[in-house]
């Protein structure tokens, strides 16, 4: 990996993780048939954390967050996200979709609609918001993520940065009080890396529940309080940013931090 | 000419016009012009002169002599001493009738099995796939003769109705008589109904007269207007989502206002259905549907919904999953995800394919010649043809019935196309 592409100092002071619980999943089996993605998985989130999920490709990263926000059934344990228990009760799954963000790595803007369009979508149908109020709010993260010049512009007409600001801030016009990202850099030059990344430094930094499937160490470094390495459907080990790098605990997690990291 | 001011030095040479890409074109073009004329003159001036040989001369007089033969199905008054002219207009309107009905069904049949054949459920795709695969490899015309042939080879004949204790009965509470001449269905008359207004053009066309319900005319009227209301009331929905952000409920306001209106009127017109009576051997009143029509329609619509199909299915698919999962993980429930996300998108690549599907059955229909239903290659491009041997003026009238009908659909669907199009781009 590049180096640390974070050059701001990052005030961590006020990024407050409470006690209050956001994200509880316990014992959680998910299979692909025959295949077994996840294994045992137990995670707490607090509010207010920022994790970084990590680990080799096809290690089941994505198919964790996606079983947040229920993209992905998982077949046992129990996910509680906000004190609502994922089950398959379509009013549960509704609650938390609203509650919930998420940026993918393709982006995934809507192609036939404008960038104020995409953003206003949910709200007016999901949040039963007026029009004119949407807008608004919509400019505001427009605005936010630096990009409300671009407001009438159709996605296609954007950069790749760009577009992921703007999916970024669709997202935040559900007001979510939770975001997962999936690799949302993997697919942009070099050059639209910092954009983004400064975009999810902003969210951190006004004490946003993140969690990030990344591979951008700096991002880890500058933001996470908490850093989690995954491998085969595993949890493998989980710790502090610091510690995480300098002294990683399993072999495992050697192995991949030094071909993420060394030369 | 400022071309040549970039290489002022050479000047113009004569092989630039080949091996120069800047010519090169034009040559083509000009080549392939001159060669096509050339070609369709040379045609056109052997056929001419060909036809004189024969003491044949190029002529559209016989469209107004009495053609001497029946036509039985037809939707306009037509009898052996009607013109050519006019057998031709009764296949012209034969041919719009199955072609219309067919792109319908069509267009049903190719949604609903495109649709299914992406179910997660093994058997309903499979069943969808099975449809799909074993329609389109099948030549059509195997398939009309074969869906007529069971039409009247395993339905009873009128005679079967009658007696005390008869072998067959009528379908659907006695309205409807499946026989092997066709199918009988209700019709709708009105007791007190407006009447016809006749058509009747001048001069040379004189014979080319035709009657039109106002009955009709006025129900399609309200009709209309009815949905102009609607499509009111819904712009003024928008209106207050927009302003509030919930948006009324509309649809039983819609379905009062296209169907009141309609139902008072036909309460008005008196309407009511006149069932088809065995009198004899044979049945009376009602609606004949022959089995030539039938068959010929549901053997286009199956085999071209076969490939609608296809293309109702692909256009879904060219909608990345992650735009569902996108909608999805914004709080968006499935049916609001189809409507405002995928729809939209899927149409713009469905639409211009589902063009040529129209136009392909428009053109396939001329197979009607098969099971003998008389469409305007039956009437005028068949038996006028062998009648006044006029094979060259038939065919090109034909073809350029043809040509038109096709040019019309186009120009509607593309219509629809652009009016898709600059709402969502
Ligand atoms: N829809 C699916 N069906 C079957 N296997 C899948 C599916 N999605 C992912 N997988 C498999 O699950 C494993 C984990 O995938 P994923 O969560 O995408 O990994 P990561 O994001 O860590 O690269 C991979 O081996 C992948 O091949
Ligand atoms: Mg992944």
């Amino acid at each position: 990996m590049s180096e640390l592409a974070i050059e701001r100092q990052i005030d961590r002071s006020h990024m407050t993780i409470s006690d209050e619980v956001a994200i509880q999943i316990n014992n959680m089996n998910k299979w692909y048939g025959q295949f077994h993605v996840l294994r045992d998985i137990n995670l707490t989130v607090q509010r207010g954390e920022r994790i970084v999920i990590c680990g080799p490709s096809g290690s089941g990263k994505s198919t964790l967050i996606r079983c947040i926000n229920r993209l992905e059934e998982h077949q046992s344990g129990d996910i509680i996200v906000d004190g609502t228990e994922l089950t398959s009760d379509l009013k549960n799954i509704d609650k938390i979709r609203s509650e919930v963000g998420m940026c993918f790595q393709h982006f995934n803007l809507f192609p036939h609609l404008t960038i104020l369009e995409n953003c206003t979508l949910a709200p007016i149908w999901v949040r039963k918001v007026p029009r004119k109020e949407a807008e608004d709010i919509a400019m505001h993260y427009l605005e936010k993520v630096k990009i409300p010049d671009q407001a009438h512009k159709y996605p296609g007409m954007l950069s790749g940065g760009q577009q992921q600001r703007v999916a970024i801030a669709r997202s935040l016009c559900m007001k979510p009080r939770i975001m997962l990202f999936d690799e949302p850099t993997s697919a942009l030059d070099p050059e639209m890396i910092k954009e983004v990344l400064d975009t999810m430094i902003e969210l951190a930094e006004e004490g946003m529940t993140m969690l990030c499937v990344t591979h951008e160490m700096g991002f880890a470094q500058a933001v996470a309080n908490r850093v989690i390495f995954m491998d085969q459907g595993q949890i493998i080990e989980q710790n502090e940013p610091h510690a995480f790098f300098n002294d990683p605990q399993s072999d495992r997690t050697k192995l991949f931090l030094s071909q993420i990291l060394g030369h | 000419m400022t071309t040549l001011t970039d290489t002022p030095k050479q000047g113009f040479r004569l092989s630039q016009l080949i091996y120069d890409t800047r010519y090169r074109s034009i040559t083509i073009q000009v080549i392939a012009t001159v060669l096509i004329v050339a070609a369709l003159w040379w045609l056109a001036r052997n056929t001419v002169a060909n036809l004189t040989a024969l003491g044949k001369d190029f002529t559209l007089e016989f469209l107004g002599n009495r053609s001497g033969y029946d036509i039985n199905q037809r939707l306009i008054a037509y009898d052996s001493n009607a013109t050519h002219g006019r057998a031709a207009l009764v296949g012209i309107l034969n041919t719009l009738l199955v072609a219309g009905l067919g792109c319908v069904l069509a267009t049903i049949l190719g949604v609903i099995f495109g649709v299914l054949r992406l179910s997660k459920n093994w058997i309903v795709s499979r069943l969808a796939a099975v449809y799909v695969e074993g329609f389109r490899n099948v030549p059509l015309l195997l398939w009309i003769i074969a869906i007529f042939a069971v039409m009247t080879e395993s339905t009873p004949s009128p005679k079967d109705f009658r007696g005390e204790n008869p072998v067959a009965s009528m379908a659907l509470a006695d309205n409807v008589a499946i026989t092997n001449r066709g199918a009988y269905i209700p019709e709708p008359l009105f007791a007190n109904g407006l009447g016809d207004v006749e058509i009747k053009p001048g001069g040379i066309f004189a014979d080319l007269y035709f009657n039109v319900s106002i009955d009709l005319i006025v129900i399609l009227l309200t009709l209309v207007a009815s949905l102009l209301v609607v499509k009111l009331v819904n712009t003024r929905a928008a209106d207050i989502q927009n302003a509030t952000g919930v948006r009324p409920t509309t649809w039983w306001v819609n379905l009062l206002i296209i169907v009141a209106p309609i139902a008072a009127l036909l309460w008005g017109l008196g309407f009511y259905l006149g069932k088809p009576e065995l009198s004899g051997f044979n049945f009376a009143g009602g609606t004949h549907l022959r089995n030539s029509l039938l068959a010929l329609w549901l053997a286009l619509s199956l085999y071209t919904g076969a490939f609608i199909a296809e293309i109702v299915r692909g256009g879904i698919n060219a909608v990345s999953k992650g735009q569902t999962e996108a909608a999805f993980a914004l709080g968006l429930r499935p049916n609001r995800t189809m409507r405002l996300v995928i729809l939209p998108q899927a149409l713009r690549v469905i639409i211009p394919p589902l063009i040529s599907q129209f136009l392909n059955l428009t053109k396939n229909s001329s197979l009607a010649i098969a099971i003998g239903y008389m469409d305007v290659r039956s009437t005028l491009g068949g038996i006028t043809v062998n009648q006044t041997g006029r094979e060259l003026e038939g065919i090109l009238l034909v073809g350029l019935f043809y040509l038109l009908l096709s040019l019309a659909i186009s120009t509607g669907m593309n219509w629809f196309n652009d009016r898709v199009k600059l709402k969502e781009r």
